[in-house]
């Protein structure tokens, strides 16, 4: 559909059309108590079993604000590189539904604690800034199920008051591969910071994604649409595509777009209308009366500050620099902590580059075949130095590195033991060498004679008889030498 | 010992720590009375049996160093009281029964008092009279066709006749002070934070304030000091010092220098009040305050302001009574008819005119005229007060525009029932404490009460010019006990 390798335009008839995203991304504060009252947040609890009197909005329950969700959120926002907000207020959003206990949802609308920020995508053909318009703080609704009885709605509000921040992104995404690498790049900077754990099945991470297009070198937006609550990155490619393309053709048709809510059916894959402009909820917010405006001093500031640690764009930076690992490289380690930190145990006392390729190459390529997790990796970072350190050191070829790998991901295994009790070590004695290479020229007198006419390609047979009677373990690079000696 | 209920708290207290009265006289006597003054329709929920077992229990083993050792109380059905029906006046709750206690009455059983009942009022406190209350209008012990003022009209006729020794009210605009005024009683409104409103149904967040509804201003500063405490489960509980109240009272307000604010005098007052007023304004320099006329210039917005901002956080505050977690519930065909049919049963008139006062103002295009508006005047009424107390120490205004009227008198016209607050809301909007003490009676011989109001958390003050004034004033309210066969 685009032109050229970057940029995502969809083509009708003579028109190119440019797809405008903006991100309102929901990211569960990580914390062990709600945003205004003691309960527990643990995922998964029978329901309604994480409940407080003021989660259930009983009469005369009030909120008090939990500090640590303030923190996260403000670490959140450094992290951002967005400005922080010294004085914000909690507002009332007022409206009615079985999931909603208190009649509104305590949120924050026209002061946010987090103000304007940035963040840098890499993408394939460069860098890319998103703006970040605002984070603020807000509650969770309950949950409520509808398909446990015929006639009957049931209300699990656990969540009901959980902290959540919301993580508003300028219009400045472009494509869906955008939206999956900012997704990821917001989810990357805040398991970083422990701000949340990012885990989209547990509805830790949702968006709702305003759609809008345009012709291509139009400088105005056209009418946008939201597709509510989407939970994953694959969704939201696949709705975004539908809905541009949806708003694509009402324009072609000479239609205009409505401004409208909508929702996307991942069994359809399409996304309907939920709401439109005039339907919209009257929100009615005002200041919470039950809150006092939420002030943070400097010192407050400093000392979150003073918590973060090396975020990833500063962690890619030196990598490259320290390391002179490439940017691709780069950016693969440092996508999540665990990575890195694992990357960073490895080489600790090991080569880099042989550390780089083998944790690039053969440890993922394991992990995705076992579909594990960094963290859940049967090879310890330990280990996996050892096993860099033999090939190093030429105690092992490549080659039979790779058996060992095999038996080390079968359980963590100390490589020399592997090497030592099958006997792997690689074969570097020239003399022994010699002898073999002799025996091979010997056994294949007229294969050598061809290679001396100049059948210059036999060299390689060669090599691969020594290394099969070897059984592997001979030293390529001698028997290479050796060799071109001999014959 | 027939004449316990005519004792003051303090000579309750005083009997009980000498032995001469024990919990459980004590608690007979009132509980008799109170049962025998049903016609006064004071009480929502009686809780007598517990009473006096509880106060049977306490003479068992009498802690006599407590504040309130064995002294019975009812409470406003506004306070949510653990295991006892907590209705707020309304059908919505009508069935509910909290699993928890609010912090002010927790705070009153801690210095050993023991709860009685819960006293009728108007519906989540939306009413000056106690009409709009589902459990029916209060009578006032003054005369049976009068309304005891509200919200708190349960509390007011309770302590006036002498059904309970001392009790609790709560006010967003006037409800402690102006049923106080109609009943010839003393009431405390206390500065906003004073009291937690921890477990008090809300009726308007920012503006709501507990305190106590005495038959003298000692007993009122004995049960400030009791309930007033900082409250971590209430973000807009303050941590300031507060005084022990009782202990501290003194008549010497030698000096003090006393505001009087010409805006008060609003058209139509009638000479009663203005005469009471100037009657007040002499007690105050026999007791050697300073008399200094002073402006509160925007006095006349105040009325219009409150009943912007109290209908708005209402309007939100009453939105969790749905009919699905709790309460009254009217079944319908679906979500939103259920929501319907169980809010139009569920809310009195008077509840539902403020909720959508409160949801309109609220409204998209609405906002900035009045809810935002209001806010800004709410300062300006906050800097008039600001400004007067760089020469005043307080403020000494009528309580109510006139004495209590007649039952059903208002109730088809809510623009008057609201004029009723006219002396009392501004000092909601300013979040200062003021005091409601009778002053003498009108023509008919209704009592008629002055409002003393003093800067924030300085309700010792008040509580002193008070105390000076209703010595020279000597009040004597005339009670027949006319609903006792």
């Amino acid at each position: 559909m685009s032109k050229n390798k970057s940029e995502y335009l969809i083509n009708r008839h003579d028109n190119q059309y440019e797809v405008v995203i903006g991100l309102e991304v929901h990211a569960q504060v990580t914390s062990e108590s709600k945003l205004f009252s003691t309960s527990a947040t643990k995922f998964g609890a029978e329901p309604n079993t994480q409940v407080s009197l003021v989660d259930a909005a009983f009469p005369g329950m009030l909120p008090v604000i939990n500090e640590y969700c303030v923190k996260q959120a403000i670490k959140t926002g450094i992290g951002l590189k967005a400005k922080i907000n010294k004085r914000s207020v909690f507002d009332r959003k007022n409206y009615f539904y079985a999931d909603l206990p208190q009649g509104y949802q305590i949120s924050q609308f026209k002061d946010p604690i987090v103000g304007e920020g940035k963040v840098i995508l890499d993408m394939p053909d460069g860098q890319k800034e998103v703006g970040i318009e605002r984070l603020h703080l807000e509650q969770d609704a309950g949950k409520s199920i509808h398909d446990l009885d015929p006639k009957n709605t049931y209300v699990d509000l656990n969540r009901s008051g959980v902290a959540l921040m919301e993580i508003v992104s300028k219009p400045d995404l472009r494509s869906p591969d955008e939206v999956n690498v900012y997704i990821k790049k917001l989810r990357s900077i805040m398991r970083y910071l422990g701000t949340c754990d990012g885990n989209m099945q547990e509805g830790s991470l949702r968006a709702d994604v305003n759609v809008s297009v345009r012709k291509k070198g139009s400088k105005e937006f056209g009418t946008r649409c939201e597709i509510k609550n989407v939970n994953s990155i694959k969704f939201m490619q696949m709705a975004i595509e539908y809905e541009a393309n949806r708003q694509v053709d009402l324009i072609e048709e000479g239609q205009t777009i409505d401004q409208e809510t909508r929702l996307f059916d991942t069994k359809k894959n399409e996304t309907r209308s939920m709401r439109s402009k005039e339907d919209a909820h009257d929100y009615r917010y005002f200041p919470d009366p039950d809150l006092l405006p939420l002030e943070v001093s400097d010192d407050f500031i400093e000392n979150l500050k003073s918590e973060i640690p090396e975020l990833p764009d500063e962690k890619k930076k030196r990598f490259i620099e320290k390391f002179k690992l490439s940017p691709y490289e780069a950016n693969i380690l440092v996508s999540d902590i665990e990575t890195s930190n694992y990357f960073e145990n490895v080489i600790k006392k090991s080569d880099v580059k042989l550390a780089t390729n083998w944790i690039i190459g053969e440890l993922f390529a394991a992990l995705n075949e076992k579909n594990l997790e960094i963290t859940e990796s049967p090879i310890s970072a330990g280990n996996l130095s050892k096993l860099i350190n033999l090939i190093k050191d030429g105690t092992i070829s490549g080659k039979i590195a790779k058996t060992v790998f095999e038996q080390m991901m079968e359980g963590d295994k100390d490589p020399q033991k592997i090497v030592e009790e099958k006997g792997l070590k690689q074969e570097s004695d020239p003399k022994t060498l010699e002898a073999l290479i002799d025996k091979v020229i010997d056994d294949n007198r007229d294969k050598a004679t061809e290679y001396k006419s100049g059948k210059v390609k036999l060299f390689g047979f060669f090599v691969g008889q020594v290394m099969k009677v070897s059984g592997g373990k001979a030293n390529p690079q001698l028997v290479n030498e050796i060799l071109k000696k001999k014959l | 010992m027939s004449d316990i209920t005519k004792q003051s708290l303090s000579e309750l207290v005083e009997n009980i720590k000498n032995k001469k009265l024990s919990s459980s006289e004590v608690t007979k006597a009132f509980v008799e009375r109170s049962k025998k003054s049903k016609e006064l329709n004071a009480y929502i929920t009686e809780d007598f049996v517990n009473a006096l077992n509880k106060a049977k229990k306490f003479d068992e083993k009498p802690n006599l160093d407590l504040k309130l050792p064995g002294i019975p109380m009812a409470v406003k059905d506004l306070f949510c009281t653990r295991d006892l029906r907590t209705t707020a006046g309304s059908k919505i709750l009508n069935n509910f029964v909290p699993t928890y206690e609010s912090t002010v009455t927790q705070n009153i059983w801690n210095e050993g008092a023991i709860l009685m009942g819960k006293l009728n009022c108007d519906e989540f406190a939306m009413g000056s009279s106690n009409e709009t209350s589902f459990f029916g209008n209060v009578q006032n012990p003054i005369d049976k066709n009068l309304v005891p003022g509200g919200s708190s009209g349960g509390s007011s006729s309770a302590v006036a006749a002498q059904l309970t020794p001392i009790t609790i009210g709560t006010d967003t605009g006037g409800s402690i002070r102006q049923p106080a005024s109609f009943t010839g009683t003393v009431g405390l409104k206390p500065t906003y934070g004073s009291c937690s409103r921890y477990g008090i149904v809300a009726f308007a967040s920012s503006l709501d304030q507990a305190g106590p509804m005495a038959q003298n201003v000692k007993d009122c500063a004995l049960l400030q000091e009791v309930i007033s405490t900082y409250d971590e489960k209430d973000s807009t509980s303050i941590d300031f010092k507060r005084n022990e109240y009782s202990k501290e009272l003194t008549k010497n307000i030698k000096g003090k220098k006393i505001g009087i604010p010409k805006e008060y005098r609003v058209d139509g007052m009638p000479k009663e009040i203005e005469d009471l007023w100037k009657k007040g304004i002499e007690y105050a320099k026999d007791c050697g305050a300073e008399i200094i006329d002073i402006s509160l210039p925007h006095t006349n917005y105040a009325l219009p302001t409150y009943y912007i901002v109290a209908p708005a956080e209402a309007s939100s505050n009453l939105a969790r009574y749905d009919g699905v977690k709790y309460g009254f519930r009217a079944e319908g065909e679906n979500l939103i008819d259920m929501y319907e049919k169980t809010r139009s049963e569920g809310f009195g008139d008077e509840v539902q005119r403020r909720i959508m006062i409160g949801t309109y103002v609220l409204s998209s295009g609405y906002y900035d005229a009045y809810y935002l508006k209001a806010q800004k005047v709410r300062k300006l009424i906050k800097n008039d007060f600001d400004d007067a107390y760089e020469k005043v120490d307080a403020i000494l205004t009528p309580s109510t525009p006139s004495s209590a009227f007649k039952i059903g008198e208002k109730t088809n016209d809510p623009v008057s029932m609201y004029l009723n607050d006219i002396f009392t809301v501004p000092v909601n909007l300013a979040g200062l404490p003021g005091i409601s003490i009778p002053a003498g009676h009108d023509a008919k011989g209704y009592p008629l009460g002055l409002q003393i109001i003093g800067k924030a958390f300085d309700e010792q003050n008040i509580l002193n010019i008070a105390y000076a004034m209703e010595e020279k004033i000597n009040f004597k309210n005339n009670i027949t006990d006319w609903w006792i066969k």
